[in-house]
């Protein structure tokens, strides 16, 4: 009897799953995220391929998280401004320097905005660039391998937030300040930040080839908060804009005194005009410091550069290159569309949605419909650059993206929304909840001339009862988002780590195809890398001890070492003797007082142990790398400082 | 007393054991000796280790399926061989000893040029499918031969090096 009923109700439910589904094909996915067709939409088969890559930035784990979408699986966390003991990046000798800055080493970051290089307006796919917003760096990751490869910190800058845009060829990575201070820095009471307090926008110019990155100006600006920026592009490009807010120059309570005026800015900088001033010799060179760092791939190891000075420009200097756009309160973020006509500024506390027109900003320019100035820059009239509003859509605006076919979707923090709505006619045409308190969102492709549509996700800073609960501290949340119909419907919730504020998302294929498996071993120019055996050695220079050794499946050489002496500083420079992919090994030693380190195949890492304790200490490879994993391993003999063990070094000496 | 006698016992069977087993073997030495070669000729089929079996038919899996080596040998191959071998086969391979792998010295005696070009081209699925190749990996303790990501060119000049050891 149980039994029958059993079947029956198991019957019935069948009998309703092909029901719901048949009603959601029918209805266009209208029934919701339980549906199973909304499971297909994000449902990629084992072994096969997500179609976008991710980036997440990991906001205070300072680094950059790698996801798939529609998937939201995570492949990899790319360390870039935080030091990361899982392979090793800041902690081995080669990658230290690129944590150095003008205050010394600093193993952590705050990351933000990643942004991906353009050819001609489109996403090209070959780097990446992060800012650190706590102590001001730019960061490139090479797309090729997906390691950091070159840090710039940014001199005068404070709280590098309105970074880092690139311009639609990769002129520029842009890092606008958030924080005004006193430029130069000097000792000054706080009360006189007003008029004495400025602002530096810093254009970093990226060499076309290499990639190589270099501050080619600085625009000191009025003593506001920039906090956002994006660049013009196709008939604004040579413009970049910038949302300031505490145009009220508050130094304290900013929550009240930052909230104070009706409208703040959007900086509009004709960043042409000043490239041409400067290369007309235009600008004066500033006694600065700050820490270039690059890491090479062929010696696989980072130099740290301190340069001296910095080139600024005050913007009355290039009549002309910059203006004010009034924005309503307090301005958050600052998105330009797909064709460069509309600058969209997200007033936070702002009830309708502003929108600037950049060929109405050119004719007030050039009809002088001035409102006004600030310390020298020309405020023009609020309704001669208007293109439009979108009339109350939510609480809290933040930020806008764009799917290259006339529709923007911006996030409201507030009321914990993603609204669609069409550019030109200002309509809302959907709105979905978010879960909980968006911040950003990402179209893949989105900075760019062409964005690559059909799939949203929102970022959000509230995460409460999403997933199982991990104690007080959860991970941050995303949402999942299909917007290749008039509504969006949301496909999937994945979890992000750190605090993503922003990300870039593009197409797997460019990047997929490019993507590097090994480093080759005769390209190695380490010089202490053992290419072969027959370059392995330990050699001592008075108390310092440099073992060239090698790793393959499934032994390092040499693996007995014997004549250390306690006050040494033993560095084992291990290389990688493998040419296959993804067939990494690991190395640790006993009372290593830094990390281990992870070497890729044909790559050469460098740990320095300083040993506290006379005996025999184990050494062994810490990645599961074959069958005989577990015996790959070895032995350290370390001896009081005054015997008289001989430096002798050995593998599989007594073998057959 | 009870322990002098169990040893003086004791001696007396090794004793009758020793002069029992000389006579024996005396005495049936040559039927003994003629069974046990019988058995050693069983035992050596079962038990050659596949570093020392010859097989030239076998021409491994892989992307190589038929080549021939010239009877003269081509130095200048021989040069650049010795050389690749150098950097990418001696943290597992000595050339005239056990090593982590076995020697490739005399290789062409036991294997055909096909095999070996296909153990450093394509040595993950030769250890998989490949009988002579997943006996070998047994035999040195499972110890994977490494793909060194070796083009054919370089693979080739490997074995041309291999004949002059």
């Amino acid at each position: 009897m149980k039994k029958r009923l059993t079947s029956t109700i198991a019957i019935a439910m069948i009998f309703a799953a092909f029901t719901s589904c048949n009603n959601s094909g029918k209805t266009n996915g209208q029934s919701g995220a339980l549906s199973s067709n909304v499971a297909e939409k994000v449902y990629v088969a084992p072994g096969e391929y997500d179609e976008f890559y991710a980036f997440i930035s990991g906001g205070y784990s300072g680094n950059l998280t790698v996801y798939g979408l529609p998937s939201g699986r995570m492949f990899k966390e790319i360390p870039v401004f935080s030091q990361f003991p899982t392979s090793g990046y800041g902690y081995s000798e080669e990658t230290k320097p690129m944590l150095n800055t003008s205050h010394g080493f600093i193993p952590w970051g705050d990351s933000h905005h990643p942004d991906i290089s353009q050819t001609a307006g489109e996403i090209d796919g070959r780097f990446i660039f992060i800012n650190e917003n706590n102590t001001p760096r730019i960061a490139k990751i090479d797309l090729k391998t997906f390691e950091t490869t070159e840090i710039i910190e940014v001199p005068n800058s404070a709280g590098n937030h309105s970074s880092s845009f690139v311009t639609e060829n990769t002129e520029y990575v842009v890092a606008g300040t958030r924080f005004s201070v006193p430029i130069p820095q000097r000792d000054m009471p706080i009360k006189e930040y007003k008029g004495n307090f400025q602002g530096a926008l810093s254009f970093i110019s990226v060499a076309p080839e290499t990639g190589n990155m270099d501050i080619k100006f600085q625009v000191l600006m009025p003593g506001f908060n920039y906090d956002l920026s994006h660049p013009g592009r196709g008939k604004s490009h040579g413009w970049f804009f910038f949302t300031t807010y505490n145009t009220e120059e508050a130094s304290t309570l900013l929550e009240v005194n930052a909230s104070q005026n009706d409208k703040d800015f959007i900086a509009a900088v004709n960043w042409k005009k000043i490239e041409e001033y400067v290369n007309n010799g235009g600008g004066t060179m500033m006694p600065a410091d700050y820490a270039h760092n690059v890491y090479d791939e062929h010696t696989h190891t980072a130099t740290s550069t301190m340069k001296k000075e910095v080139r600024v420009v005050n913007p009355s200097e290039v009549p002309g290159a910059v203006y004010f756009l009034p924005t309503p309160k307090s301005p958050h973020g600052c998105d330009v569309d797909p064709s460069g006509e509309y600058i969209v500024g997200n007033g936070k506390l702002s009830a309708n949605l502003t929108v600037h027109s950049f060929t109405k900003m050119l004719a007030a320019i050039e009809g002088e419909k001035f409102d006004g100035e600030a310390y020298g820059i020309p405020i023009l009239k609020f309704e001669d650059v208007l293109a439009g509003s979108v009339e109350q859509p939510g609480l809290g605006p933040l930020h806008t993206e764009f799917d290259g076919k006339g529709n923007a979707y911006t996030t409201f923090f507030i009321s914990s929304e993603v609204v669609k709505w069409k550019l030109g006619t200002w309509e809302v045409i959907d709105r979905k909840p978010t879960y909980y308190s968006v911040g950003h969102l990402t179209i893949p492709g989105g900075n760019s001339g062409k964005p690559q549509g059909k799939y949203m996700f929102a970022m959000n800073k509230i995460t409460k009862d999403r997933y199982l609960p991990t104690g007080p501290e959860m991970e941050h949340s995303a949402q999942l988002y299909d917007i290749s119909g008039d509504k969006m419907e949301l496909l999937l919730d994945f979890p992000t780590h750190g605090e993503p504020h922003y990300a870039a998302a593009m197409r797997a294929d460019l990047i997929k195809e490019r993507s590097q498996k090994i480093y080759d071993l005769e390209d190695n120019k380490h010089p202490y890398a053992a290419k072969s055996d027959d370059d392995t050695k330990v050699v001592r220079k008075g108390n310092e001890v440099h073992i060239y050794m090698t790793t393959i499946r499934s032994h390092f050489s040499p693996d007995n070492i014997e004549g250390i002496k306690l006050g040494d500083k033993v560095y084992f420079h291990v290389t990688n003797l493998e040419q296959d992919f993804d067939v990494p090994h690991g190395f640790a030693v006993l009372g290593q007082n830094t990390s281990e380190l992870l070497i890729m195949p044909g790559q050469t890492k460098t740990s320095v142990w300083e040993p506290t304790k006379v005996g025999v200490w184990p050494f062994y490879c810490t990645d599961f790398c074959s069958a005989l994993h577990q015996e790959m391993q070895g032995y350290i003999r370390v001896s009081a400082a005054n015997a008289n063990t001989p430096l002798i070094w050995s593998m599989g000496e007594d073998i057959e | 007393m009870t322990k002098a006698l169990n040893i003086v016992t004791g001696l007396f069977v090794l004793l009758l054991i020793s002069c029992g087993g000389k006579e024996e073997k005396k005495k049936e030495g040559f039927s003994y000796e003629k069974k046990e070669a019988t058995e050693k000729v069983v035992k050596k089929a079962e038990t050659i280790p596949a570093s020392k079996r010859v097989d030239l038919s076998n021409k491994g899996i892989g992307p190589i399926t038929s080549m021939a080596l010239n009877a003269e040998i081509d130095q200048t191959m021989v040069t650049h061989g010795a050389d690749v071998f150098k950097k990418m086969c001696t943290a597992c391979h000595r050339t005239n000893k056990k090593f982590i792998g076995p020697p490739p010295a005399g290789i062409f005696e036991r294997r055909s040029p096909e095999w070996v070009m296909n153990m450093i081209l394509n040595p993950d699925e030769m250890v998989k499918k490949d009988p002579l190749a997943k006996e070998l990996l047994m035999e040195f303790n499972g110890s994977p031969m490494a793909n060194q990501n070796l083009s054919e060119e370089d693979a080739r000049a490997v074995l041309e090096y291999f004949r002059t050891l």
